[in-house]
């Protein structure tokens, strides 16, 4: 879509050599929508002016003496929000979900996260093939058409990247980290497609295949090995997000999605499956996405994301906005299935009060915490502690270190706190010892 | 890629696959672990991979008859992965001196430094004395395909799919041959007149081969 297509619907029409356009006509009224915005432009005093880039309409001084704009065929932000992704890494690279501008639990499709290893390809979805082949009877290739023809499954779910956090389980991580820095490789969306047990039945699996390999056709043709339990219980090849096709940056035209797992696992822009009875041992299951023990071992295969929760307001780099009434809000979320409890603290850890969660509370799916906080206006800890269906609940950065060391950076999932002083500053501040009572890193 | 045993494992399928298909879509639930076991916990032995137990089979039948049939040309043409069994390697042979030239023409030198340990990217040289696995402990180390990669069929693999970054997938089989042979080299797993082959990859005992265990985590209170 070119850029004045969708920043300047309203001005593109005017000025695109169409002139006349019947389009242009309101119905009944006889006037054409060029003299609509030239009567509007001088009722208003304002100028609607022609232009290429976003925030091109200025503001009527009064919007209820103006008739106002048309409906445009593809909607753009208001020119006064302009929230980004955080872009890192120069080669593969990733770009982070700003969780501190979202509200609620979904994430908007041109603001999820991105980690890729070598690059987005771009994938014409008339040539697009999947190809499930291995220990099945029938290998079969499948187009983009033929998977939408079957049975759709559809979900609210997270995709969290496994490197997560890392820059949270630093020993002394930055007071300037953001919720977007610290956990924005985080983002929740209405996944649709066909689910993989769908697909392994088509193909006729057969009963001792273990593991599918899963390869996605980027540069890298990065592949994955995953337990084939994962595909008869909740995997899925996911070809829609929020709605619409996924995103080139997601996946398109499909992907392989298994709720709750490291993003890593769910291989984008998939085009092959093979069905075996052992692991592949790719670079990405051996190199990258282990987790050294302090025993000297190194854990594989660690698909699960278990339970954490950050706070995404008030956080750096906002400021507290005042003594007396705040809202407490922020994400948490667990691949092992529901959330059951939020605590927050606003004392560094010495007590806790249990959050309101907001409903909805799904599965695999981040779920929005609220806390009402009194805030007195002197020095304040927040912190935010989940507990999954499990039992589990999200450690603290000491209890971390004992079980896998300093040098394990993935799963990183401690508790993340914010100091807040009185001059109403609020920076990044973990606790790093006793859940109960302890203060500093 | 199959592992070499596959023929007969596919044979003994055959009858074996409708009688489970008969107890219809979806009503086999043979092993699929319920709850929170630990996804691939039993599959996932990494000294003997691919020991896992039987679990649901596909339907006898299309279901849907959505899909075409994938001929053998087609699917050889995407199977490239190289199982650690050396299952996919394909023909060919390069030696360590070849390797260092294709560390040259292929301009991994210019990423990867003269020896693989210089950058500016991933560093790929480097053994730790007495083979020890310390990364938990010592955050400031960093993984080489000498201390911490298991097994030279990924190297191999994993090459030949990606690498050179910005021209991908365009080495010969016995250009990657000869280029693995040079990085096994730097890491002194081989000596510097080796001839590389098939059997080299596979035989190649990488000194993290027995380092990586399953997952132990469950859910519940523990903190693993
Ligand atoms: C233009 C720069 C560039 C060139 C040329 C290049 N590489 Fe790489 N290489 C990279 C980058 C970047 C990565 C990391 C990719 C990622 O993060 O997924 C990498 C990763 C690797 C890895 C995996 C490292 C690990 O620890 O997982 C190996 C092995 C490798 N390269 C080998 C080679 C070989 C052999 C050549 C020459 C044939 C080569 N590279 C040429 C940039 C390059």
């Amino acid at each position: 879509m070119p850029e004045g297509a969708r920043d300047g619907a309203e001005v593109g029409r005017e000025t695109d050599g169409n002139g006349g356009d019947v389009n242009d006509r309101e119905e009944g009224s006889g006037l054409t929508r060029r003299a609509l915005i030239a009567g509007a432009a001088a009722a208003a005093g304002g100028a609607i002016t022609a232009g290429a880039t976003r925030g091109l309409v200025q503001e009527a001084q009064d919007p209820t003496k103006v008739p106002g704009a048309r409906p445009v065929t593809v909607g753009s932000r208001s020119p006064h929000e302009t929230p980004e992704k955080l872009l890192s890494g120069s080669m593969g690279g990733s770009s982070r979900t700003p969780l501190q501008d979202l509200h609620g639990i979904m994430t908007p499709a041109d603001l999820h996260f991105e980690r890729h290893h070598h690059g987005i390809p771009y994938i014409n979805p008339a040539t697009y093939r999947l190809l499930i082949h291995g220990m099945v009877d029938r290998p079969t290739l499948f187009t983009l058409e033929d998977l939408k023809r079957f049975p759709q499954v559809s979900k609210l779910l997270f995709i969290e990247c496994s490197g997560n956090g890392g820059g949270a389980y630093a020993p002394s991580p930055s007071p300037q980290h953001t919720p977007q820095s610290v956990d924005g490789l985080l983002s929740t969306s209405e996944w649709s497609g066909v689910a993989l047990s769908t697909l392994f039945e088509e193909v006729g699996a057969h009963a001792d295949a273990t593991w599918f390999l899963a390869e996605g056709s980027d540069a890298a043709v990065m592949g994955r090995s995953i337990p084939m339990e994962k595909a008869w219980d909740d995997a899925m090849i996911a070809y829609a997000q929020n709605g619409e096709a996924i995103r080139p940056e997601q996946g398109y035209p499909a992907r392989v999605f298994l709720p709750g797992w490291e993003g890593n696992a769910s291989v984008k822009w998939v085009r092959r499956i093979e069905l075996s009875d052992r692991p592949g041992m790719y670079r990405d299951e051996t190199s990258k996405y282990t987790d050294p023990l302090p025993d000297g071992t190194a854990r594989q295969f660690s698909f699960v994301m278990d339970a954490k929760s950050i706070i995404t307001y008030p956080t750096y780099p906002r400021r507290l906005p005042g003594p007396g009434f705040i809202e407490i809000t922020g994400y948490a979320w667990t691949g092992r299935g529901l959330i059951e409890r939020v605590e927050v603290s606003t004392d560094g850890g010495d007590s806790w009060h249990d959050a309101v969660l907001q409903e909805p509370v799904l599965p695999k799916c981040t779920t929005r915490f609220r806390h009402a906080w009194e805030w007195d206006g002197g020095p304040a800890h927040l912190l935010s502690r989940a507990t999954d269906e499990t039992g589990y609940t999200q450690p603290v950065r000491q209890q971390v270190l004992d079980a896998r060391g300093p040098g394990t950076r993935y799963h990183s999932n401690a508790i993340r706190g914010w100091r807040g002083a009185s001059d109403g500053s609020i920076e990044f501040a973990p606790v790093c010892g006793a859940p109960t009572g302890s203060r500093g890193c | 890629m199959r592992r070499a045993n596959g023929v007969s494992r596919l044979l003994t399928l055959g009858a074996v696959v409708p009688a489970l298909a008969a107890c219809g879509a979806g009503d086999f639930e043979g092993g699929v672990e319920a709850g929170n076991a630990a996804p691939g916990a039993t599959a996932v032995a990494t000294t003997d991979p691919g020991n896992g137990t039987p679990g649901r089979a596909g339907a006898a039948e299309p279901v849907y008859g959505f899909g075409t049939p994938a001929t053998a040309s087609q699917i050889a043409a995407w199977d490239i992965d190289i199982g650690p069994d050396g299952a996919g390697l394909p023909p060919g042979q390069g030696t360590v001196a070849e390797g260092l030239e294709v560390w040259e023409r292929h301009r991994c030198i210019l990423c990867h430094g003269p020896t693989g340990r210089e950058g500016p990217n991933d560093l790929l040289t480097g053994r730790i004395p007495g083979d020890e696995f310390p990364f938990a402990n010592d955050r400031t180390l960093r993984s080489t395909v000498g201390n911490y990669w298991p097994y030279a069929t990924t190297l191999f693999d994993y090459t030949r799919r990606a690498m050179p970054f910005d021209l991908p997938g365009t080495m010969t089989d016995e250009e990657v041959y000869a280029v693995v042979g040079a990085m096994l080299y730097f890491n002194d797993l081989l000596p510097a007149d080796a001839v590389v082959d098939s059997a080299t990859v596979v035989d190649t005992r990488m000194p993290a081969r027995d380092r990586f265990v399953p997952d132990n985590r469950t859910g519940g209170p523990t903190i693993r």
